[in-house]
Parts: structure tokens; sequence; C-alpha cells
């Protein structure tokens, strides 16, 4: 009995010992807040954490909530820097928010390259995404139903895709893939798939299309003749000074040297 | 002799430890599950959520009907079942009873080397050579289905099912097998009217093991099954309830993330619901 009572006081002893392990320790020099669209995850991560690098002791923090989430947060003073990707609405610049263009996201639509069809207008890509169009011959190709490949719901690129072509709620996927990778891996393995993907996924075994005659380039994509393609905005107050970490990040980030960061992240820089 | 007392409880209390933090494991599993599913079906409520038949988590009007994924996991693991079982079933008969030692060996080296092949592999293969092939055979638009997540999951229960069933098979006295030979019956009468059926626990639970693996497994049907949300067919791309919740977790919030911590619970329920099955079948082959 003794010793029973003796090896329960051991083991709550050690467990006790390895809560008291674990505390916090990271109160650095300041922290900057970033708030909204979960499709600058990635390039707001990679830059967060390049700065980092080379500032110790601030902390860049991301909340993915969504764009007009973002907006919102900026206005009500609950995150330093808004991150939109939508250019901001007329409503909102009246209430005294200004936003300043990180990056273009631009969209491939992606085909395998047996398809024959290389081109389609914007219109024609709602069409299709909605159902209304089913057959690849509808639109010059061969007699095949369309196989329309997405991402999963919740996923930046998707919400990107069906904003620039207002098909929101309304696509009629077959498949809905949970990454770029798998994306352009389906549409490389059937002839008869569309699917969608960021511009730095396209590759060989895949055809990108042009859009209503522009073909995909970073080119076309900062002049605004390729359409399928939306800006990452950060969003600031107009008359209310950012703190002075908030201030070093953003000037970082607007600036020439992290091009090549936001490059990597797969859109395409202002600069 | 004091000494060897003290050494004695300190041991005693490290395997006491050890057994504390895996049970301690289990339980925060559950607890977490418990308080994180429940509040988005308080929120949706039961019937809608269980029975609805339309998923939309991000649409501007969200639906979150998950009778879609519950009825893909059935079938899924319903055909991998009716696919894999006899396959394991008849391997286990032939390895145990009918095969030469050699070739006993091999096989017995390739079952246990296919049950360490990490899901992720059958994933790949499946996406990239039965997925296309389903499509070319069946002339189908695209082959991205059910029948390849059943067809995948079936290969994957093989070995469990297998070694299993050969565990119980072998157990079988010697001593039955020799008087129902004596008494004329040829091999393999003997196979399936004697060791078969003294077997039958054992089997059985290998069985159910079988629908334990197949109901639990994300990674490979995910990468086969295609995840649009669709009332299951067999031909269709469908969602299963470990892959909607593989699927969204990663940029979902509020609600939406919530569901998926309740599609989680739920499926706990149904592998707890496995296990208590197995535990009974594995109860009563010990008593026989």
């Amino acid at each position: 009995m003794n010793k029973r009572i003796l090896g329960a006081l051991a083991a709550t002893a050690m467990i006790a010992g390895m809560f008291a392990g674990c505390s916090s320790s990271d109160s650095g020099k300041g922290t900057v807040t970033t708030d909204g669209s979960t499709s600058m995850q990635e390039v707001i991560g990679s830059l967060g954490e390049v700065f980092q690098e080379k500032n110790s002791g601030i902390t860049v923090t991301y909340n993915p909530t969504g764009s007009s989430a973002g907006v919102k947060a900026v206005q009500e003073g609950r995150c330093d820097i808004g991150l939109a990707s939508r250019s901001l609405k007329d409503e909102e610049k009246q209430s005294g928010l200004i936003s300043t263009t990180l990056a273009y996201d631009g969209i491939a639509i992606v085909v395998n390259p047996e398809n024959p069809v290389s081109d389609l207008d914007l219109d024609t890509i709602a069409k299709i995404y909605k159902g209304e169009i089913t057959n690849w011959k509808d639109v010059g190709g061969k007699d095949a139903e369309i196989v329309l490949i997405g991402r999963e719901a919740g996923s930046g690129t998707r919400d990107g895709f069906e904003s620039i072509t207002d098909t929101k709620d309304a696509c009629k996927y077959r498949q809905e893939l949970t990454s770029t990778g798998d994306v352009i891996a389906t549409v490389s393995q059937n002839p008869d798939a569309i699917g969608y993907a960021s511009m730095s996924a396209v590759k060989d075994n895949i055809k990108a299309l042009t859009i209503g005659g522009v073909a995909l380039s970073e080119a076309a994509v900062k002049d605004g003749s390729y359409v399928v393609q939306r800006p990452f905005e950060l969003i600031t107050k107009k008359d209310t000074k950012l703190s002075d970490e908030a201030q070093k990040f953003f000037d970082y980030i607007t600036s020439a040297d992290a091009s090549e960061v936001i490059a990597s992240a797969g859109v395409v820089p202002v600069k | 002799m004091k000494k060897n007392r003290l050494i004695e409880n300190i041991v005693h209390g490290i395997f006491l430890l050890l057994g504390l933090i895996t049970v301690g494991c289990v339980l925060i599993i559950t607890i977490y599950l418990v308080i994180s599913g429940i509040p988005a079906i308080r929120e949706i409520g039961l019937v809608p959520f269980l029975f609805g038949k339309t998923w939309a988590s991000t649409s501007a009007q969200p639906l979150y009907g998950i009778l879609p994924f519950i009825l893909t996991s059935i079938y899924g693991t319903a055909g991998a079942i009716l696919l894999g079982v006899p396959i394991g079933f008849l391997t286990a008969v032939y390895l145990s009873k009918v095969a030469p030692p050699k070739i006993k060996s091999v096989m017995e080296t390739a079952v246990s080397l296919m049950a360490g092949i990490p899901s992720v592999v059958y994933g790949l293969i499946g996406m990239m050579v039965l997925v296309p092939g389903i499509r070319s055979l069946f002339r189908i638009p695209d082959g991205a289905s059910l029948l390849a997540a059943i067809i995948v999951l079936a290969i994957m229960i093989l070995p469990s099912i297998i070694k299993v069933s050969m565990t119980a098979l072998d157990a079988v006295p010697k001593e039955y097998e020799d008087a129902s030979l004596a008494l004329g019956a040829t091999p393999i009468e003997t196979y399936f009217r004697v060791s078969v059926p003294a077997a039958k626990s054992g089997i059985s639970a290998a069985v159910v093991l079988g629908v334990g693996r197949a109901i639990g497994e994300a990674m490979a049907i995910m990468m086969v099954a295609g995840n649009a949300p669709n009332m299951p067919s067999l031909f269709q791309s469908v969602r299963f309830l470990t892959t909607a919740v593989a699927s969204e977790m990663a940029y979902s919030s509020g609600l939406q993330q919530q569901a998926l911590f309740s599609i989680a619970l739920v499926l706990f329920l149904f592998i707890m619901l496995i296990n208590a099955t197995l535990n009974f079948f594995l109860k009563r082959s010990k008593e026989v």
C-alpha cells in the first residue's frame, strides 16, 4: 500500500515538473500586427520571416481573417497593417483609409497540353465554371466533357479566382484539391481538365491559356492587360502614424529589397 | 534492504508515470474533441448537421450538412471490405495452411512490407496510375471517384486482414485438422470446414480491424477521391469524413473550423464503435 502511494507521489511530482518547465519567454522589442486576406498568407509569412531575421526583437504577427475583416481591423485600430486582396471600396476610402499596392496576384488558367483550346475570355471561363458550358466543343475543342478542377473552400487561390470571374459559390467543381501541386498533377493527367493555379506554378507539363489573347506574364499582370489578377493591398489609416516597428516593416516590404521575397511567394512585386 | 525498497518504489513510479502519459493522451484528445466539437453542432443543430445534404462552408449562406461525408465513409469502407476481405482471407488460408515454406516466407515478407508503405505512397500511385486508368477503362470524364478510393482502401487494409487472420488460423490446434483428415476429409475440406470455423472470432477481428483502418484513412483517399462534397456514387468525386477535416482545416476559421471539429468528433465516435466491436470479438476469441 505504502509503495503505491509513494509511486503515485513520484508520478505527480514528475508531471508537475514537466508543466513547470514550459514558460513563455518571448517578449522582444515590439510587435507588428497584420490582419486580413487569407490569400496573402504566403507572401506576408515569408516577408515577416525575412524581416524578423534582420530585426531581432520585432515580431510580425498575421491573423488570417479575410480581406474585409482586415480592413475593418485597421479601421477599429485592432491591427497595424490591414491586408486586402482587392482594391478598397469607395466608402472604405472615405472613412480615412489608404491602400498601398504590395504586389499583383496573377492566376493561371491551365489545361492539359493535348487540349487544342489555347485561348478563352473571362466570360467564357466563368460560364464553364458555373456549368453553363460543359463540353469542350462549344469553345473550339474536341467533343469531350469539361472536367472542372478547383481548390478547397477557404483557399486563397479559389477565393481569388472566384472573385475575379464573379463565380462565388456557383462553381460546379468535379474535384476540389488541397494544393497547387495537386491541381497541376491532375490537369497534366487528364486531357479534358481545366484548372487554376498561382502563376508561379506553371510548368511544361500543363498549358496556361491566354485570356482574351493576352498571355500570362509578369509584365502583362503588372500593366493590367492580363485580367485574371488582383492586387494585394496594404491598408493603413491616413492620419494615424504607424508605430516605429510597423513603419519599419512597412518600409521594408514596400522597398525594392523585398521584391525578391515577394516574387518567391509566387506573386508579382510592384517594384 | 531499505535502499532496495526505495529503488523499487522509484522504478514503480516511473512506470506509473509512463502509463499515465498514455492514458492522459487519450483523455486529453477525447475531452478536447468533445469540447471543441459540441459548439458547432449546437449552433447548426444536430439534425441539419448530421442529415443535411449540402456542405458549402464558405458560401454567403453557409450550409454545414455532413450526410454526404458520413455516407461516403460508410460506402467507401463497405466497398473496401467487400473487395479486400475475400482476397485477404483467402491469402491468409493459403499462407497458413497450403503454401510451401519457401513461398510462405517470401509472401509473408511481402505482406509485412506492404503494411509498412506510407499511405501517401498509396495515394500517389493511385493518383498517377489508378485514376487515369479508371478514366480510360470506364470512359468517364474524370477517374477521381469513390471507386478509386475503394480500390486504394482495399489494398491498404490487406496486410492487417492477412496478418490477423493468419495468426488466428495458425492458432487452431493441429489435432482438429488431424482428426478431420483421419476421418477422410480432403485437406481443402478440412481447412474450410474445420480450421476456418475454429478461427472464426480471430477472422472477424481481422475484418473489424480492416474497417477501422479504412474508415480512418485520410491521406491516400484525399489524393484519389476528388473531394467534391457530393452524395456518394461510384463514379462521382466524393469526400470522406476524414478528408473533409483534412482538406479544409488549413484555411478555415470561425464556425467553419468548429464544424470541422464536429466532423472529427463524429469520426471519433465511429471509430470508438468499431473498437468496441473489435474488443468484443477479441474477447470471444480468447474465451473459445
